[in-house]
C-alpha cells in the first residue's frame, strides 16, 4: 500500500467517525451550558460510587475512543474525579452494550456476556489501579 | 422555557466553536499516525502473527495486534470471526478486544488531556488486564 492509498484509507476511516464525535461534542457543550458544569449532582466525589457511574455511562456509550477522552477531559476540568473519568473512558471501548448482539452473532452469546461483564468490572479496577498509581508517581518525582 | 434562551444557544455554538479549536489540529495529528499504522500493517501481518502460539510470545503478538489494528466493530468482528474459525483461541480474542482500549494514533489525545505519566501508567495496566481477560475468558467458555 502506498502512502497515499494509507492515507485515503485513514481519512476514509476518520470521516465515518466525525459525525458522532461532532455530534457528542455537541452534546457535551449543551450539557455544559445547561448544567452549569454541576456534575456533581450525578458524581458525589465517592471513592466507589464515582468509578461505577463512569463505568456505566462509558458502558451505555458507544464510538471511537477518542471522543471518549474529549468528553473525559471536559469532566475533568469540571471537578469530575478521575477515577469516575478513567472508569468512563475504558468502559467506553471494552463494554458495548449496544452492539452485544453484533458481538454475540460472531463470537456467541456466552463468550460476549463474560467478557463484557469482565470488562466492566475490569475498567472500574483499572481506573483504581491507574489514578493511585499516578498518585505515588507524584509524590515520588 | 430554558431549552429555547438564545443566550444559552449562543453559549452552547461558543463552547462547541472553543471544542473544535483545541481538537481539530490533534486531529490533523491523529490522521498522521493513522496513515502510518495503515501503511505498514497489512491484513498478511495480522494473520500471520495472530494467534501464532498461546505462551508469553502469542500474547505479546496479540496485544500488538490488538493496539495497531483499528477499525469499528461490524469490520473487526467478522475479521476476528474469521480468524477464530482458523484457531485463535478465546484467549487471544480477549487479549486482542481488551487491547483495543490503547490506540497510537489517539495517544496524543489523551496525553492532551490527561497527560504523559497517566497515559503511560493506564496503558501498562490495560496490557497487564488483557491477560487477565484473557486467561479468566479461556476458563470460563469452553471451546
Amino acid at each position: 500500500m502506498t502512502f497515499k492509498e494509507s492515507a485515503i484509507k485513514s481519512i476514509d476511516n476518520l470521516k465515518g467517525s466525525i459525525p458522532i464525535m461532532f455530534g457528542i461534542i455537541f452534546l457535551v457543550s449543551m450539557i455544559s451550558v445547561y448544567t452549569d458544569g454541576n456534575y456533581d449532582s450525578f458524581f458525589i466525589g465517592n471513592p466507589l460510587l464515582d468509578p461505577l457511574i463512569g463505568a456505566i455511562s462509558g458502558s451505555i456509550s458507544f464510538g471511537i475512543p477518542i471522543t471518549s477522552y474529549i468528553v473525559g477531559g471536559e469532566l475533568l476540568s469540571e471537578g469530575v474525579s478521575l477515577l469516575a473519568v478513567t472508569a468512563f473512558i475504558l468502559s467506553w471501548s471494552t463494554v458495548g452494550v449496544a452492539i452485544l448482539p453484533l458481538e454475540a452473532k460472531y463470537f456467541g452469546f456466552k463468550f460476549s456476556a463474560y467478557r463484557n461483564t469482565l470488562n466492566f468490572i475490569f475498567s472500574i479496577l483499572v481506573a483504581i489501579f491507574t489514578v493511585y498509581t499516578v498518585d505515588l508517581l507524584k509524590i515520588w518525582f | 422555557m430554558i431549552l429555547f434562551n438564545p443566550e444559552n444557544a449562543l453559549l452552547v455554538w461558543i463552547n462547541f466553536l472553543g471544542f473544535l479549536k483545541k481538537i481539530i489540529p490533534i486531529l490533523v495529528l491523529v490522521l498522521f499516525f493513522m496513515t502510518i499504522v495503515n501503511k505498514f500493517l497489512t491484513e498478511e501481518v495480522i494473520k500471520k502473527h495472530l494467534g501464532e502460539s498461546r505462551g508469553l510470545k502469542g500474547f505479546f503478538y496479540t496485544s500488538i495486534a490488538g493496539i495497531l489494528i483499528s477499525g469499528p466493530p461490524y469490520i473487526l468482528y467478522p475479521m476476528l470471526s474469521d480468524f477464530k474459525k482458523k484457531g485463535v483461541t478465546n484467549f487471544h480474542l480477549a487479549v486482542f478486544l481488551y487491547n483495543r482500549n490503547i490506540k497510537i494514533p489517539f495517544i496524543p489525545v489523551m496525553i492532551f488531556y490527561f497527560g504523559l505519566p497517566y497515559t503511560i501508567v493506564v496503558s501498562i495496566y490495560i496490557i497487564v488486564f488483557s491477560y487477565f481477560n484473557g486467561y479468566a475468558l479461556e476458563k470460563l467458555v469452553k471451546e
